[in-house]
């Protein structure tokens, strides 16, 4: 397959799909997923050691870890990185009022408490 | 760009943008929403179960009739995790192949749309034949969602979770249909962007739920 990906098709409308750049190539969606496959192995690694389990930096690493992840599809796989800022905002708005609403409500419910 | 915007115009918008592609964006911001109460709910009951089985923990008598070990099954979720993963590749190299078709170097059997589409499907249905599988063996092991708190929790995520993926595999068969009946190119992008964006968000929602159901203690 070619690793030339373009959106200079003249079949193709850009502006309708809104995007403002060309998508990554064959070769960079191959890697993305490398890279996918190594942080999830580097998770559940992470997850069968216990002197790791019981260090308080096990959390925050797992959750870093699919942070990285769910950027990573958002950006690469889901092209929001070369899309219009129409689509940043419909989706970066809402996660950031759904990510908001789910901190309040573990405080609200005592999660954090004794921490 | 411009050469390629003037040759397929679309009815105007007020933002210039189709509203096919606003309205999945849209839909998929709910969305966030949607699975933000579903996981938060799971958290906040998270060990606050009273009787057994809980997700890491085992549980033994009395609070469980019988000494029961942690019911996760990490290894099989993992597999399960990593074949949702490759499913968002075959479903990039699917919208490619739309896009690219007839370009050289799209020509062979990696650059068809049918063979990513089918991949796709598949390792959707494969992720959804290791969920059938994690269901059957906890409602054999005794959770079921009337057992307790963590039973309720996890059978709504999960299972809203798997609803959606189901709808997703339904989607790209129906495109792989097309595909097959007239063939899907270029100017069928659009609509597969489409799908994909839904299928990559199945996607998303799954790698939050494997960390902070699955692998956060």
């Amino acid at each position: 397959m070619a690793d030339q990906f373009t959106h200079t098709n003249a079949d193709i409308d850009v502006h309708k799909m809104g995007e403002m750049h060309e998508h990554p190539t064959w070769k960079e969606y191959k890697w993305v997923a490398l890279i996918l496959t190594i942080i999830t192995i580097l998770e559940v690694w992470a997850y069968y050691l216990p002197s790791f389990v019981a260090s308080p930096a096990f959390v925050p690493t797992l959750l870093l870890m699919s942070a990285v992840k769910f950027a990573i599809v958002v950006l690469f796989y889901m092209h929001l990185r070369y899309d219009h800022k129409l689509f940043k905002s419909l989706f970066t708005g809402p996660l950031i009022i759904a990510i908001s609403t789910a901190i309040a409500l573990l405080f609200l419910f005592g999660k954090f408490a004794g921490r | 760009m411009s050469s390629a915007v003037a040759s397929h115009a679309h009815p105007a918008t007020s933002t210039g943008l189709d509203h096919r592609k606003v309205a999945i964006w849209a839909f998929i911001g709910s969305e966030c929403m949607l699975f933000a109460s579903l996981i938060s709910t799971y958290l906040i009951y998270k060990g606050r179960s009273v009787v057994g089985p809980f997700p890491h923990e085992a549980c033994n008598p009395p609070l469980c009739a019988t000494p029961l070990k942690p019911i996760l099954n990490i290894p099989v979720t993992s597999v399960s995790t990593f074949v949702l993963l490759m499913s968002s590749l075959a479903m990039v190299l699917a919208l490619a192949a739309v896009e690219n078709k007839g370009k050289p170097g799209y020509e062979g059997i990696l650059g068809s749309s049918k063979l990513w589409l089918l991949v796709t499907a598949i390792l959707g249905t494969m992720f959804l034949g290791f969920q059938a599988y994690e269901f059957t063996s906890f409602v054999h092991e005794g959770l079921t969602i009337k057992t307790n708190l963590f039973g309720s929790s996890f059978f709504t995520l999960t299972g809203f979770h798997g609803a959606h993926v189901t709808v997703g595999v339904l989607w790209l068969l129906t495109l792989l249909a097309i595909d097959m009946k007239r063939g899907l190119g270029p100017k069928d992008a659009l609509i597969v962007d489409i799908s994909a964006l839904y299928w990559h968000f199945v996607d998303v929602v799954w790698i939050a739920i494997f960390t902070l159901v699955y692998l956060i203690k």
